[in-house]
């Protein structure tokens, strides 16, 4: 019971962050149908920028903000760039791009900053509180939690009670009739890749800390755990992205723990296969699936 | 239509290949008046290296060459080796067999080095063992404890450098079977070669079932809250380390967040501490009392006479980096390497330098004696336990030697060499 | 205006054979090392061959051919250890990469885009899990060495590589064209294209999709087996992810339209690297910066050729080609072949 508790924890604090990436490639893929490759590198980009701000300034909340802020920049600077004209292209262009900006951006952080890796420190404990001889949640596994809820409430808020949320989803499913309506599709789409790509700085701001430090490849683990988690969950569904990152954290924990930590890469293709094979269009697949 | 005309591209595209490729024929290295060795003249000797040089396993490993090369630039700036200069190749594999493959048949069959030094990993260097021993390459000093380039009958021209895990394990398990009796001994190890034959030296001392709990991880799941939280459900009070730095660092940190505060005892190969310390940034008081094992001179110990030597070195051909146990672990290699050259004589070839090799008597900045001979192509002996205090770490004790098999670990009495004058070794 | 035969297997035959007899001759042209990336490439177009049938015209998209071809160099290394026959290694490597496929294939008929992208990236992270898992067989991360005999008479062994690799690609590239050609490759082009309207002609698109990636397995595993052959070892680390994405990246950038973009990808994999290398080689920079631009400046040029390739040229290298160089002019093209792949993979 007490090891089943500190697995569940353990995989919680994991799946949230999972959670919180799965989303940015799920507000990506909804609004361009892009699976887009470069999140992992491009996050680690924007917490590169946190690391300098801190260093410079001494403060994790300005390096905090100055990652978010980063990431919505990049975010824009990458679909007005680069992704606007593979968009109409066919769609694995996009995917290729999105492979060499990962290239692009890993190899000039490393120029940059060195292929070592470096540490990034936490704004509160990282200690867990004891309950009964077991070690339990950390202050920052409750950060983790508080701040991917707030993204996870805010983005819902967005999207359901705001005009500009109307309008972005309106040119996702329809930019045709929304150009036609007076929606400035573009700016929405570029919108939507400056809000996908602050949710993955975020994410690779609460994650770095808890794993081998700050790399250039960083990232790349996260990624594939995260794009797991959103195909699970169903890559046109937030909840789902959310559902799927707790689920592949916990799956993740509970068999490093109970099995080997040798198999955990099995264990994700298994609860892929098993999910897909059930609903090919992922858990929460609201548009129709192929019918063989 | 539109198979016949991929079929023309294809044509085309042979042709254009034919055109790029046959352009590039080179022409071999060769001179003297013998029959020419690959990589070798009057003036200069070519040799070659695979490494990390980017992605993620490259942190630490990528500062290796470098400083082995600015040793061999101090040494040609100094008259070089028999008035041979020596060109040090380093080449990116990424710690990717495939690359690693591609990169040394290039130093082998289009830059035609004399030999291949100080080649890094254990996957990636055993993949290109046959094709070394086919073309006849002396593969010396690899960077990596396995024990496979031990195999004088099956890879006559392979050669190790560091003690190999088994021995490792052995000597960090005397330790902790002499120094802390009866206490519950946990390990975790990498699940590769490292791992298992650290594994296998612990247990050769403790016995079979001398561990209380015992676990792997894998390097593509940056988590082991699962792993140390069964160390701490098992009460671990001594935990042995086979693990990477990154690893290191992540595993400490971990117990310290699971308030678990076992004794640790970190392998060399992960345990330098100013890597794993900048690993864990603010949390390295945690390495504060963490024991390991080294058999090269202490950064920490400013008054050791091949630790000033090297930060010399460091500081002259290899732009200041900062100093750790890579960098003394390069120029250490590259030390050896002109040893080796000086003994195969005045006129080199790779028989020569196989044959000096297995001569061995090498003394130099190691605390514990070579294996080499015509039986043995391991490397270092033996190491000498260090622990970490104040934020310093430093040896301790005696150093140790033993064997990967059944023997014995004894305490060997040996000094280390000092270095000679100018630096540089002599016949 | 008609140079060729009509006969379309007897057309490839004699494209292939003159193809070959020219690389055959510039094998002995060639320095050892170029011999060695020449067999790469050619153990690299068996794959790539595999994967552009696959994904250009079947509309599949797969980010684990890495694990198909570490199933065929697997089998390699395990047949020739116990038999040293390399003509029976070699055909088994494709049958166990065919029997692999075949499972996979199952499971991706039912599966678009993306999530089948899911489910074959997760294939090629498992790879070396399953190395791990069953350490008895494979040897974890370590890997298998595969046993050779050393080539006839006073042949260098790359230069017989380079034969043996050249010839078996050629041969794949006869068999594909072939397929193309007939009719599972007109039913691969039409579920591509509409899968309703492909259902309602009487295609069967389960079965041609299983049947697309079964056939797409087999060069991939013959790929892998070639290069098991050609590297004389087998690790995990050697069949990583990073090799499935790259292989796609080399179809999309050589063009996924035809067999011959699946040429440029090969060229492209193995003497790309080598070309950015060179290029980076030629700076001179202080010990300090060269340190970390080192190796990371051949990347970021890597990555931003693709990135610009795909801007510049959609269709690839041999999209781009076709417009400099108009093929049409030889042999005319009926308009129902015009449709490009922009399509594929669209949901």
């Amino acid at each position: 019971m007490e090891r089943w508790l500190f697995l569940t924890t353990d995989g919680l604090s994991k799946g949230a962050v999972y959670a919180a990436f799965a989303l940015a490639i799920v507000l990506i893929w909804r609004a361009t149908r892009i699976v887009n490759f470069a999140q992992g590198a491009m996050a680690v980009a924007a917490v590169y920028v946190a690391y300098s701000v801190t260093a410079a300034t001494g403060s994790y909340w300005l390096g905090f903000a100055a990652a978010v802020l980063s990431g919505l920049v990049l975010g824009a600077v990458v679909e007005r760039v680069v992704m606007r004209f593979v968009e109409h292209a066919p769609p694995l262009n996009a995917v290729i791009v999105a492979l060499g900006l990962v290239l692009l951006v890993q190899a000039v952080l490393g120029s940059i900053y060195g292929n070592e890796y470096r540490p990034v420190g936490t704004p509160v404990s990282r200690t867990g509180l004891s309950v009964g001889g077991v070690s339990l949640l950390s202050a920052y596994d409750l950060l983790v939690f508080g701040a991917v809820g707030l993204v996870v409430a805010g983005l819902a808020l967005l999207f359901t009670r705001t005009p500009v949320g109307l309008r972005m989803r309106a040119s996702a499913f329809a930019p045709e009739v929304s150009r036609l309506l007076g929606v400035n599709v573009a700016g929405m789409l570029t919108l939507g890749w400056a809000l996908a790509s602050a949710v993955g700085a975020l994410a690779g701001l609460l994650v770095i800390p808890t794993e081998l430090g700050l790399h250039p490849n960083a990232m790349d683990l996260v990624f594939v755990s995260s794009f797991t988690a959103a195909v699970v969950g169903g890559l046109d569904s937030p909840v789902g992205a959310v559902v799927g990152g707790l689920a592949v954290g916990l799956v993740l924990s509970y068999v490093a723990g109970y099995l080997s930590a040798d198999v955990t890469p099995l264990a994700a293709l298994v609860l892929l296969l098993a999910v897909l094979l059930v609903r090919p269009g992922g858990l929460f697949a609201t548009t129709a699936t192929r019918r063989v | 239509m539109r198979s016949a005309r991929s079929g023309l591209a294809i044509a085309l595209c042979t042709t254009l290949l034919a055109a790029v490729t046959a352009g590039c024929s080179g022409d071999g290295g060769g001179g003297g008046s013998k029959a020419p060795v690959p990589g070798v003249t009057d003036s200069e000797i070519v040799i070659g290296t695979h490494m990390p040089m980017t992605g993620p396993a490259s942190a630490g490993y990528s500062k290796i060459a470098p400083a082995s090369k600015a040793y061999f630039d101090y040494v040609n700036a100094n008259g070089g080796v028999y008035g041979r200069k020596i060109t040090y190749k380093i080449m990116d594999d990424a710690y990717n067999p495939a690359n690693t493959q591609n990169v040394v048949r290039q130093l082998v069959l289009q830059d035609k080095v004399f030999a291949v030094l100080n080649g890094l990993g254990t996957p990636t260097h055993t993949g290109v063992l046959d094709f070394l021993k086919t073309n006849k390459v002396p593969d010396l000093f690899v960077a990596s404890g396995s024990l496979s380039w031990n195999q004088p009958d099956k890879y006559p021209d392979t050669f190790g450098f560091q003690p190999d895990y088994t021995v490792e394990g052995k000597i960090l398990a005397n330790y902790v079977k002499a120094n802390m009796a009866g206490q519950k001994v946990c390990f975790l190890g990498q699940n590769d070669d490292f791992g298992r034959d650290s594994l296998a030296g612990v247990e050769k001392i403790l016995g079979a079932g001398g561990l209380a709990a015992k676990d792997t991880y894998v390097v593509t799941n940056a988590n082991v809250g699962p792993q140390i939280g069964k160390f701490a459900a098992a009460q671990c009070q001594v935990v042995i380390l086979a693990t990477v730095p990154g690893f290191t660092a992540l595993s400490i940190g971990t117990a310290a967040r699971l308030n678990f505060k076992p004794q640790f005892v970190v392998s060399n190969v992960g345990g330098d501490y100013s890597t794993v310390a900048g690993l864990l940034g603010a949390g390295k008081p945690l390495l504060e009392g963490t024991i390991g094992a080294n058999y090269l001179p202490s950064v920490a110990n400013a008054a050791d006479p091949w630790t000033t030597l090297f930060t010399k070195v460091d500081k002259d051909y290899n732009g200041n980096a900062p100093m750790d146990g890579n960098v003394v672990y390069g120029m250490s290699v590259a030390y050896l390497f002109v040893q080796a050259l000086l003994a195969a004589g005045k006129d080199l070839t790779r028989e020569g330098l196989i044959a000096a090799v297995e001569k061995g008597g090498f003394t130099g900045p190691g605390l514990a004696p070579f294996r080499f001979s015509k039986a043995d192509h391991s490397g270092y002996g033996g190491l000498r336990m260090v622990k970490t205090t104040g934020g310093v770490q430093d040896y301790f004790g005696p150093t140790y030697q033993t064997d990967d098999g059944d023997g014995a670990v004894t305490e060997y009495s040996g000094a280390a060499g000092t270095p000679p004058a100018n630096g540089i070794p002599s016949a | 205006m008609r140079v060729l035969p009509g006969n379309t297997l007897l057309r490839h035959l004699l494209i292939a054979a003159a193809g070959g007899a020219a690389l055959w001759a510039l094998t002995y042209q060639l320095e050892l090392y170029r011999d060695y990336q020449l067999a790469t490439a050619a153990a690299y177009l068996c794959a790539t061959a595999g994967l552009t049938v696959l994904t250009g015209l079947n509309g599949q998209l797969s980010l684990g051919h890495g694990a198909l071809m570490a199933v065929g160099a697997y089998t390699v290394a395990l047949s020739q250890d116990k038999w040293g026959i390399l003509s029976l290694s070699l055909a088994l490597g494709v049958l166990a990469a065919l029997a692999a496929g075949l499972v996979i294939g199952l499971a991706a008929a039912r599966l678009r885009g993306p999530y089948l992208a899911g489910v074959t990236l997760a294939v090629a992270v498992a790879v070396p899990a399953v190395t791990t898992t069953w350490s008895s067989v494979f040897n974890s991360d370590q890997g298998l060495p595969v046993a050779l005999d050393p080539p006839p008479g006073t042949l260098a062994l790359e230069q017989w590589q380079a034969w043996l690799a050249v010839g078996c690609a050629l041969g794949v590239l006869v068999l594909l064209a072939n397929l193309t050609r007939s009719r599972f490759g007109r039913d691969f082009r039409a579920v591509r294209d509409d899968e309703t309207a492909a259902r309602l002609a009487g295609i069967d698109v389960a079965r041609t999709q299983v049947l697309a990636f079964v056939v797409s397995a087999a060069g991939a595993g013959l790929g892998g087996g070639l290069l098991a052959v050609l590297t004389q070892s087998v690790s995990p680390g050697a069949y990583a992810l990073s090799l499935s994405l790259y292989l796609l990246m080399a179809v999309v950038v050589g063009g996924l339209g035809s067999l011959a973009g699946a040429v440029w990808g090969a060229l492209l994999l193995v003497f790309l690297p080598d070309l950015t290398h060179q290029l980076t080689v030629g700076l001179a920079l202080s010990p300090g910066a060269a340190q970390r631009v080192e190796g990371n400046l051949p990347l970021a040029v890597f990555g931003l050729t693709l990135v610009i390739v795909m801007i510049a040229a959609p269709g690839g290298l041999q999209g781009l080609l076709r417009k400099l160089v108009p093929f049409r002019t030889i042999t005319p093209l009926p308009k129902s072949e015009e449709r490009p792949v922009s399509d594929a993979q669209r949901t």
